[in-house]
């Protein structure tokens, strides 16, 4: 599903990633972990195409396509969903009209009929009930005047919404408390199949227990410095990140 | 109102302009401003033949009362409402509300343009609501300009009887490198509510100057709009007096420009009496090489207690080259006020465009969604269906299309 090969990136021309390798086989839940500054939000934007962030070396395939060459539309028509850290509001754009036109855009470029405004408002009446996000939401401005909570659950309704094969959630669980998270996760398990791929961008293992990943990996420096099963995501609760730190000096 | 007393206020009028002049850029309500093209053209009025030029795609809004004026001569009137007369003003100059009121407001010693419709106007829509007469839907005003090298002055008179409700539009198109320098006198009796739209799409070479002068007596409601999208030159004024206590005045405008086009709002909202509000919000919407200005003052006189005022101007600027000048002003003439005033410009949102793109939805459409939301505020707030379509249509006309979708991200 992806192949991200010695991938380095930064932000406004300063380098964060130096070098970051990772593979995504299709149906595998990922979760990236690692310490502030470490790279994972540059990680998260970079897949997604956001403005500012830069690529200096190496790259990226997304089901043998070169994924950086991409507008970040024809990404998301593709299948790669970000959910974002910092969902932007915007005033005057109506949620609803507006994730319409991003379905059909979507459904467009799979080579799908339309949705009309009936079988849209069905299908978004079903994911709202998902995310327990309430129907007066979908006249409201995108996201404007939402609670962080709000948000982050409209981010995972619109995944919900779009269907994507690969969904990368960008610290979707920070700010949440523990009833918003097991709305996120379930959200989130409900789009888990053989055919989905979920990367889980995360600094604390706590949405890890209710969306249990195949694989963990730790990021720092910029570099994937260690990888395992869903134990490491426990380890590193337990031992705090300086552990991995020490372990990464001591081998250099 | 006898024939004599009419040709009097006409001649003043016509020796008014002829000691005032043309406007200059010296003059401080029109420093950003130059009528001097205007003055090269030895313009002439319409011969009269007004079959020739009437568009084949006039249709009126069903039900509505429309009036067609072209090159400032009257045309036809369609339909009617109950409790409301509806006049070509040429024919309405008996009429005790043409007497009380035509002239009375829009003041021709101070302002050249308006001695210039004064005495130059052919005819334009007189429209009197009796009192306590609600009327459902719009009445729609048509001006249609034709023809290079005329000119019209079309010269409407709008009065609200007490506790009426009325919602007027005013919409002035055209082809052609013609000139229409329009006055329109709004009188609102005790307890009106008046809602009126000026809708500006002329012709992309033309010129026209406006002014809408809004007479507000005790308790009365008016919503103001001004929409300039066409014109290559434009002066808009609108000019109100809050002359009764208790009265309310929003006044909204939306400009949106592109190409070379110049267009100049200038308002004065007048606050005479006590206890009155008004909210002013215009928004401004520039691209290519266009010039946008917002000038706008508040007066609240000495006696206007309790006076509470909002100006805001919000501008979007979607080129570098744009220019919006914005010139917000307050005047104020004792202390027992709210009043507040302010004005910013701004790029279209990189975040916003971002995250809309990254749902799938084009550069182009996301950029038309931004668009248009800045816009909305304005928009939203009109009641009228057919209106708002026409106004979002005109809009997008107007701004050229989005750029082509970028490949290779920011790679």
């Amino acid at each position: 599903m992806l192949d991200i090969k010695n991938l380095h990136a930064g932000i406004d021309g300063k380098e964060i990633l130096h070098g970051l390798n990772l593979k995504i086989g299709t149906g595998e839940v990922h979760a990236i972990m690692g310490p502030n500054g470490s790279g994972k939000s540059t990680l998260a934007n970079v897949l997604a195409g956001r403005p500012r962030y830069g690529v200096t070396a190496g790259n990226v395939l997304y089901e043998g396509k070169d994924l950086l060459s991409m507008p970040p539309e024809e990404r998301a028509r593709e299948g790669v969903f970000l959910a974002m850290q910092y969902p932007v509001e915007i005033p005057g754009v109506n949620n609803i009209y507006f994730l319409k036109a991003a379905l059909n855009a979507v459904r467009k470029h799979r080579g799908e009929e339309e949705l009309d405004a009936m079988e849209f408002l069905q299908l978004a009446r079903e994911k709202m009930k998902l995310v327990d996000l309430d129907e007066s939401f979908m006249n409201r401005g995108v996201n404007e005047g939402f609670s962080g909570g709000e948000k982050k659950r409209n981010e995972i309704f619109q995944m919900a919404v779009l269907d994507p094969k690969l969904a990368v959630l960008d610290e979707t669980d920070s700010g949440l408390d523990i009833d918003a998270l097991r709305i996120v996760a379930n959200g989130v398990n409900t789009l888990r199949s053989e055919k989905h791929s979920v990367l889980v961008i995360t600094h604390y293992q706590r949405l890890l227990k209710y969306l249990i990943p195949d694989y963990v990996h730790v990021l720092a420096d910029g570099r994937i410095v260690k990888s395992g099963g869903k134990e490491l995501a426990e380890e590193l609760e337990q031992k705090g990140y300086e552990w991995i730190e020490q372990e990464v000096a001591a081998t250099r | 109102m006898t024939a004599g007393v009419l040709t009097d206020i006409r001649e003043q009028a016509a020796q008014r302009f002829a000691q005032l002049g043309w406007p200059t850029m010296e003059l401080e309500e029109w420093k950003y401003t130059n009528l001097a093209p205007l003055q090269r053209v030895e313009w002439r009025a319409s011969n009269g033949d007004i079959r020739l030029h009437k568009p084949p795609e006039f249709v009126a809004f069903r039900g509505t009362p429309t009036a067609l004026f072209i090159n400032g001569r009257f045309a036809e009137i369609l339909g009617e409402v109950k409790g409301v007369e509806i006049l070509p003003i040429s024919k309405a100059t008996s009429h005790p509300m043409f007497e009380r009121h035509f002239a009375r407001y829009a003041d021709y010693e101070r302002h050249a343009m308006t001695a210039l419709n004064t005495a130059n106007a052919q005819d334009g829509a007189f429209i009197f609501v009796h009192d306590g007469v609600t009327v459902d839907g719009i009445i729609d005003l048509r001006f249609i300009g034709s023809d290079d090298g005329v000119w019209s002055h079309p010269r409407n008179l709008i009065v609200v009887g007490r506790g009426s409700q009325v919602t007027v539009a005013e919409t002035y198109s055209g082809k052609g490198n013609y000139f229409t320098n329009a006055v329109t006198e709004i009188v609102a009796l005790e307890g009106a509510h008046v809602d009126h739209l000026k809708f500006e799409r002329e012709s992309d070479e033309a010129f026209h100057v406006g002014t809408v002068q809004i007479h507000q007596e005790r308790s009365s409601t008016v919503v103001a709009r001004n929409v300039s999208i066409g014109g290559s030159v434009v002066r808009n004024e609108t000019n109100a007096a809050l002359a009764g206590e208790g009265a309310s005045l929003t006044l909204d405008g939306l400009f949106v420009l592109a190409g070379n086009q110049h267009v100049d709002n200038h308002t004065v909202i007048d606050h005479v009496k006590p206890h009155c509000d008004s909210l002013e919000l215009y928004k401004g919407i520039l691209d290519e090489k266009s010039r946008g200005i917002f000038d706008g003052t508040i007066i609240v006189r000495p006696d206007a207690q309790k006076t509470n005022s909002r100006q805001v101007n919000r501008n979007l600027l979607l080129s570098e080259s744009a220019i919006i000048d914005s010139k917000p002003t307050l005047e104020i003439h004792n202390d027992d006020v709210k009043c507040s005033h302010g004005s910013t410009i701004g790029q279209i949102d990189e975040e916003a465009l971002f995250y809309l793109r990254a749902r799938g939805v084009s550069h182009a459409d996301a950029r038309n969604m931004l668009i248009y939301a800045f816009a909305s505020e304005i928009v939203d707030r009109m009641r009228v269906e057919p209106v708002k379509d026409a106004i979002r249509a005109a809009m997008f006309q107007r701004i050229p299309k989005g750029l082509p979708e970028r490949r290779g991200g920011d790679r």
